[in-house]
């Protein structure tokens, strides 16, 4: 069974008339095996839930005047528990292409494999086939606290080290509040000669050095005056 | 998700030679949000008694009020504390009036008794006493909780061991939870003294 593209087709025929079963697997658009069941709806809802996306996340990347900086944690949750903390959310495609992994792996990859490269570009891309292009971008449900800082210190005319920081100090913030997000917060960068690893940093330590706990004195417990 | 996970939490008790140690996580949260990181589950009753409140945190508040409300009363009636054993069954007799519509809460009390004797406890949410004599748990970390208190306790520790030994287990529990963690509270309770340390840990 197969979705019904005919409609796009060109009704004059390719080569003269012939209906050879190679001519057609050529001459046919582009289209998607559908699955042969009667409950369609209730398939897909199985089969999402089989590859089901890792909501449990934050990544993000911008553009700025010296290329697209990328960032993620490194959480991976079932429910609450924690299955690892040291997951590569980041897939290198090529030397020139960084992906962040917010959903399945193989949803992402194929929409990498079909998007062409010109300049710095940076897409946002999900699982039903929309593709947005912007200037940044955070994903996953860290993604609103990461949103707050990079809007708050986005500047088109950073320095790498000023957009490095603005990268990991926006996954450090989702990690701080969404209980889904920690680990390690990873910071690339792409520029002309491709991209580059900046920092992995554990979370854990990474709020003891923006925050540094000062020695304080013993809190003491408010006392009812006796007798009063 | 279950309304007993909705604000997270993590708890222990611990009992050691002649003494005993409670603690939990810091965090209060509303599901996946973080709220505040500097939240107390453990309250104290009076010197030697301790209660923590896992689970909702509205219902925790509001049966810790009720509880020191009816822990008053009999200190005016009785002119001394309460046990531990009887504020387990009060604390008991209270959720179980609850029975159909119970507070969302399991808790741990931990008291030093008689001749200093250490006493721990633990209970469900309508009122079903659960005694040991090592260790209890509870809160949404309590799986792995479990695990490393089952692997980290030994018997008749002495006061600076136990806190050690309870952090530990604290600290590394709720690096598996999503929902608790953010800095841990500890409370090790001699016959003489009362030691209170707040633990610094992962804040993601």
């Amino acid at each position: 069974m197969k979705l019904d593209t005919s409609g796009l087709e060109s009704t004059a025929p390719l080569f003269g008339s012939s209906s050879s079963e190679l001519v057609d697997e050529i001459s046919a658009a582009p289209s998607f095996a559908l699955p042969n069941t009667i409950n369609f709806d209730g398939f897909q809802k199985e089969a999402i839930q089989m590859v089901k996306p890792a909501k449990g996340t934050t990544t993000l990347a911008f553009i700025f005047k010296e290329g697209v900086m990328v960032a993620a944690d490194s959480r991976a949750s079932m429910g609450g528990y924690i299955s690892s903390q040291s997951v590569k959310k980041i897939i290198e495609i090529n030397p020139y292409m960084l992906g962040t992994m917010a959903g399945g792996a193989a949803d992402c990859q194929f929409w990498h494999r079909n998007l062409g490269i010109k300049g710095p570009g940076l897409y946002y891309v999900d699982s039903e086939g929309g593709r947005l292009k912007g200037t940044r971008f955070s994903v996953g449900s860290g993604s609103p606290y990461a949103y707050g800082v990079l809007d708050n210190g986005y500047r088109y005319d950073m320095s790498i080290e000023e957009a490095a920081e603005l990268a990991r100090r926006s996954i450090y913030h989702a990690t701080f509040r969404d209980g889904a997000s920690g680990g390690v917060a990873s910071v690339y960068y792409v520029g002309p000669d491709g991209w580059k690893k900046l920092s992995g940093d554990d979370v854990g330590e990474l709020h003891y050095h923006y925050y540094p706990v000062m020695p304080s004195t013993v809190e003491h417990e408010m006392v009812e005056v006796a007798g009063a | 998700m279950s309304i007993f996970e909705y604000n997270g939490s993590a708890l222990i008790a611990m009992v050691g030679k002649n003494c005993f140690a409670i603690a939990s996580d810091r965090r209060l949260g509303v599901q996946l949000q973080t709220i505040a990181t500097d939240f107390q589950r453990i309250y104290k009753v009076h010197d030697r008694l301790f209660l923590g409140l896992s689970g909702l945190a509205t219902d925790a508040q509001t049966l810790y009020q009720r509880l020191v409300f009816r822990h008053k009363l009999y200190q005016l009636r009785e002119e001394r504390d309460m046990k531990p054993e009887t504020f387990a069954s009060l604390v008991s007799a209270i959720l179980y009036e609850k029975r159909f519509g119970p507070y969302f809460c399991q808790p741990v009390i931990a008291g030093l008794g008689d001749e200093d004797k250490p006493f721990i406890c633990t209970m469900d949410s309508i009122g079903a006493k659960e005694l040991a004599k090592d260790f209890v748990v509870a809160g949404t970390a309590s799986e792995s909780l479990y695990g490393a208190c089952e692997s980290m306790f030994r018997p008749d520790m002495e006061p600076e061991d136990l806190f050690e030994t309870i952090s530990q287990a604290l600290l590394s529990s709720v690096d598996r939870d999503c929902l608790s963690g953010w800095g841990g509270h500890v409370y090790v309770v001699t016959p003489t003294e009362v030691k209170e340390r707040i633990l610094k840990g992962r804040m993601d």
